[in-house]
């Protein structure tokens, strides 16, 4: 049991040491993908794809990708315990929860303007009231 | 009958500090059970920040839905490249705080040290491009809520997009100065010689953090400079 245990350990500190002589190649590869893609990014926010959708999806595609390596490499989630990445992910999920909420209700509401609007947007565009009657005069 | 009384062994005398090695605390077994402690308070504390920055970033969605004219003209005013340099210094900063955790465990004092300045420099550089683009911004009058006096423009409510510019910028740029707090105290922990190849600890957390911070940058940019 202790001698398995012992050629365990060994095998479990080569690797440790192998992971540390390695790190710094990675570190600048992962650095080097960063740079292209953040270039990549600004070159695609010139171009006009006919629609503004796919822009934020592209943008936000590469954002998730330089994001997910920066967690994976430089915050070490490759090779750490499971649990800090489920923290990390959990968030996002929440994050998710949260937006989805909010959106399906701004879209199924009217119209939301900051309270302290000097000018109502009644006033600028009247043609966009809708043509209900005021509520004083129903009946 | 008294042959029945179990006899207690006597305890060995326990002392307030057994012998444990410098950097691991008295409650914790092994320098990894401490490490992972250590790491799993991280994370959930980077997961609160994750949430702190989403709810500017949902109310941000929200309002370019509502007003996605005016901060599609808004957004103009912003300097692309300047956005592109600051996100260039903020991943190189990021790389240089990943080597400094990895010379700190490889026991490289001397190059955890240089890592750890290049790391503040860039930081520092990456808050004087912010102050341009601020003072920028202040002499145009592109600023937050009723603050707000550009002259000029065809679309109203710019001044939306401005107050969540500011306010996402603002609270990451104070996360910036928190970092370069926190890797200052790292840097005199390293120049000490505190870390060891067991002991690491505190860089490895403010590295985390460092991270962090980039990450969200990696997010702001692209929503607040390129998107059209």
């Amino acid at each position: 049991m202790s001698a398995h245990t012992d050629i365990h350990a060994t095998a479990h500190a080569h690797a440790h040491d192998d992971h540390d002589a390695k790190a710094p190649r990675t570190y600048i590869l992962v650095l080097l993908a960063l740079l292209c893609l953040t270039f990549i990014t600004v070159s695609a926010s010139y171009i006009q794809w006919g629609s503004g959708m796919i822009n934020v999806i592209v943008a936000l595609t590469i954002a998730t990708i330089k994001a997910s390596l920066v967690a994976l490499f430089f915050m070490h989630l490759l090779h750490d315990r499971a649990m800090n990445g489920i923290i990390l992910i959990a968030s996002f999920v929440f994050l998710g929860i949260f937006l989805i909420s909010c959106y399906t209700d701004a879209v199924t509401r009217d119209d939301i303007q900051p309270a302290n609007l000097k000018v109502k947007p009644a006033a600028v565009a009247p043609s966009k009231v809708p043509a209900a009657t005021p509520p004083g005069e129903h009946h | 009958m008294s042959d029945t009384i179990a006899v207690i062994p006597k305890e060995p005398e326990v002392t307030e500090h057994h012998d444990h090695p410098e950097g691991l605390q008295h409650h914790f077994a092994t320098f990894e059970q401490q490490m992972d402690a250590s790491k799993i308070g991280m994370w959930l504390f980077l997961a609160t920040e994750i949430l702190l920055f989403g709810g500017l970033f949902v109310g941000f969605g929200l309002m370019q839905s509502k007003h996605l004219e005016a901060f599609v003209l808004a957004h103009h005013h912003l300097d692309k490249n300047l956005g592109f340099l600051n996100t260039v210094v903020l991943l190189v900063s990021s790389f240089t705080m990943v080597m400094a955790v990895h010379c700190a465990k490889t026991e490289q004092r001397r190059k955890t040290l240089v890592y750890l300045l290049c790391t503040l420099a860039c930081a520092a550089i990456f808050l004087c491009v912010k102050y341009f683009e601020y003072s920028h911004k202040f002499h145009e009058g592109l600023l937050p809520g009723h603050f707000y006096s550009h002259k000029g423009d065809t679309v109203p409510d710019q001044f939306v997009f401005f107050s969540f510019y500011f306010m996402m910028t603002g609270l990451h740029g104070f996360h910036i100065l928190g970092g370069m707090v926190a890797i200052t105290w790292v840097f005199l922990k390293a120049k000490a010689g505190q870390f060891n190849r067991e002991y690491y600890t505190p860089i490895d957390m403010v590295g985390l953090y460092w991270h962090l911070v980039d990450l969200i940058w990696i997010y702001l940019f692209p929503l607040l400079y390129l998107i059209s």
